[in-house]
């Protein structure tokens, strides 16, 4: 399946990936009202992380077996038999955040929305089409491509 | 320094809080530590006086709220003593040093380009369509036989012509002054395109040996890079013997920049400064130059020609033709306005002459001498647009090299800060935190388009003129006419007053 991948040679470390995320999972898909309005400021679903000088851009990988979806307890977590995606119905998660220990990449972060449960984490923008963090990478360092097993 | 600055800053960043919305890209991106974050109060304040209006954080800023002004002048008006020179003389009361700075001369002499325009057909005469008619912008250089005959094949120590596909070059930038990223993006383009890039002084990194053979390679007064392997892989070499934005100067690149692959490329140790001498020790005179011509002719077995570039000083043409019958075959003349990575700032701003009136000069003495078929005459310095590159060429040149034209396009914004190896955009800097900001696949992609947006231009203002190929307007300078110049300018640019008739 497509997949994000970083190429940590060009992240430059600006961290706009998380802001093009968090615009693009806000209700009203507009910078400044989800950073106004909905207070989403630290909500991203990929996280970028740092060890100057190299950065790099972590999203959940989708995993074939993934243990967030084998742990969930109220069957939440799902992957999509077809796009092989790994979201969440949100409204049946209950918040126990077993999703969240059980990441291998901690890609997966506890948060809430609208006062209920929500786990952070990628859903490569199922209904866009491509994702916002590629899409508004201004160096290239995000593509969203198709690669082998273990590439 | 002083605790107590007599200066106050040059510029204030101005963010909008109503748009702002600490998402930090400002803080992480600004090369000059003017963007701060208070984590303890989540506060975004900046350091004015660090600021030097690179215009990163403005670029980068996601919700439009940041905006760079410059601050009046700290004093009244006066015409004598401008900011620049209180400036200057307040930074050299504090440290006692001599000013540096990057970029080319951004003084207000005129530019002549701007008094210069160009001839188009009407109805006695017709203008061709590029679109419609091929037009060819081929360029050949190199050393024309005189006169042509069939003996020329067998003379073994004429060098082959090379063609470039648009008569525009990159000019050199050395690997140290600018990013592994950013030369590159130049070998690459150059490639692409069909044109040549040149290495500058400071060799061609191993893994870039796949554009040798669009590389002008350089061999400057420090000899950094140079072997055997280094000037065969090349197209072209040439011998560096100034360069417009410090004529008579040396160069140095501080230890600092002289990272592992710098140091490796250069074959020099790391972190030791790299200096240029202002003259190369084994050059004082057109006979040693002429020694060192034919040595790196016989060193390449005289398959590369061989260019030279000086500075466009005050006497360049008689230099010129010294350089021409010393045996060379391609002249690069390089004008005041010329870029650099670093140069005294007196140096930039005071020393060399336009590059209109050397490349005119020097056109009209060989011609005069009969020996302007020996060499293509490469004009570089200040080279804004295309319409720059056609009065050039019709003024004498053969091709024109570019370099500040493809660093703004590559996010150059002329900040002038390029000795300091903090550029903000990636370029002139060795820090791999800055550097990877510049994709060289992006990079690359610009400089293309850039190429091929001239070179289109360049096609409709010759049609414009009638003429379908670039060769039938070298030298030819009916297609110029000079406004608001005086008669002595008029004489040595070689053309006629606007309103006069051909």
């Amino acid at each position: 399946m497509k997949k994000v991948y970083a190429r940590p040679a060009y992240c430059m470390n600006c961290h706009l990936c998380e802001v093009n995320c968090i615009v693009a999972h806000s209700r009203s898909r507009d910078l400044f009202r989800a950073y106004k309005r909905e207070n989403l400021r630290g909500t991203a679903r990929v996280i970028v992380e740092e060890r100057l000088p190299l950065s790099v851009a972590v999203q959940c990988r989708h995993c074939d077996d993934p243990r967030c979806v084998a742990g969930c307890i109220s069957g939440a977590m799902v992957k999509d038999s077809e796009t092989g995606i790994v979201y969440c119905q949100e409204d049946k998660c209950v918040g126990c955040w077993t999703c969240v220990a059980g990441c291998p990449y901690g890609a997966i972060r506890p948060g809430e929305k609208n006062g209920r449960p929500v786990p952070l984490k990628c859903d490569l923008c199922r209904e866009a089409g491509e994702p916002a963090c590629v899409a508004g990478c201004p160096n290239r360092a995000l593509v969203f491509e198709e690669r082998r097993a273990g590439a | 320094m002083p605790t107590l600055s007599l200066m106050p800053p040059e510029f204030s960043v101005v963010r909008d809080d109503n748009k702002c919305i600490k998402c930090l890209a400002c803080v992480r991106q600004c090369g000059f530590d003017a963007q701060q974050y208070d984590a303890e109060d989540d506060r975004l304040y900046a350091i004015d006086a660090n600021c030097v209006n690179c215009q990163r954080c403005v670029s980068i800023c996601p919700a439009g709220a940041l905006t760079i002004y410059k601050n009046p002048p700290p004093m009244r008006p006066n015409a004598h003593w401008t900011e620049g020179h209180l400036r200057n003389i307040v930074k050299q009361a504090e440290t006692g040093g001599v000013l540096l700075t990057g970029m080319g001369n951004d003084q207000p002499f005129p530019p002549y380009f701007d008094r210069l325009l160009l001839n188009a057909s009407q109805v006695t005469n017709p203008s061709i369509d590029p679109l419609r008619e091929p037009m060819e912008l081929r360029t050949y250089l190199g050393s024309r036989a005189e006169p042509v005959s069939r003996e020329e094949s067998k003379d073994k120590t004429r060098t082959p012509l090379v063609p470039i596909e648009t008569p525009i070059m990159f000019s050199a930038m050395s690997y140290g002054s600018i990013s592994h990223e950013a030369f590159e993006s130049l070998a690459r383009a150059a490639k692409a395109f069909g044109t040549l890039f040149n290495t500058g002084e400071g060799g061609l990194p191993e893994d870039l040996y796949e554009y040798a053979d669009h590389a002008v390679v350089q061999v400057a007064s420090g000899r950094f890079g140079v072997h055997a392997g280094y000037l065969n892989a090349g197209r072209v070499i040439e011998i560096k013997i100034g360069q417009g934005a410090k004529p008579g100067i040396g160069g140095h690149l501080p230890g600092e920049k002289i990272t592992a692959p710098v140091a490796e490329t250069r074959m020099i140790p790391e972190g030791t400064d790299a200096l240029s001498p202002a003259p190369h020790h084994d050059i004082y005179s057109i006979e040693d130059l002429k020694q060192l011509i034919f040595t790196l002719k016989e060193a390449t077995r005289y398959q590369k020609p061989v260019s030279v570039k000086i500075s466009a000083v005050h006497n360049v043409a008689a230099i010129a033709s010294g350089i021409a019958r010393a045996g060379a075959d391609i002249i690069a003349i390089d004008g005041f306005r010329g870029g650099t990575g670093a140069a005294p700032t007196m140096i930039r701003d005071h020393v060399g002459i336009p590059i209109e009136l050397a490349i005119a000069a020097v056109d009209q003495r060989l011609r005069e001498e009969g020996i302007r078929n020996r060499v293509s005459l490469v004009a570089a310095g200040g080279f804004r647009s295309s319409a720059d590159v056609v009065k050039a060429i019709a003024l004498g040149a053969d091709a024109v090299y570019i370099a500040t034209a493809t660093l703004i396009a590559l996010g150059c914004h002329l900040c002038q800060k390029c000795y300091t190896g903090k550029c903000s955009w990636g370029i002139a800097t060795q820090d791999p935190y800055r550097s990877r900001r510049l994709n060289p696949e992006i990079g690359a992609e610009r400089l293309y388009n850039l190429l091929r947006g001239w070179s289109h231009e360049i096609k409709e203002m010759l049609g414009g003129m009638g003429i379908n190929s670039i060769e039938s307007l070298r030298g030819n300078r009916l297609h110029l006419r000079g406004v608001g110049l005086n008669e002595v300018e008029l004489k040595l640019l070689g053309v006629k007053h606007a309103g006069e008739a051909m």
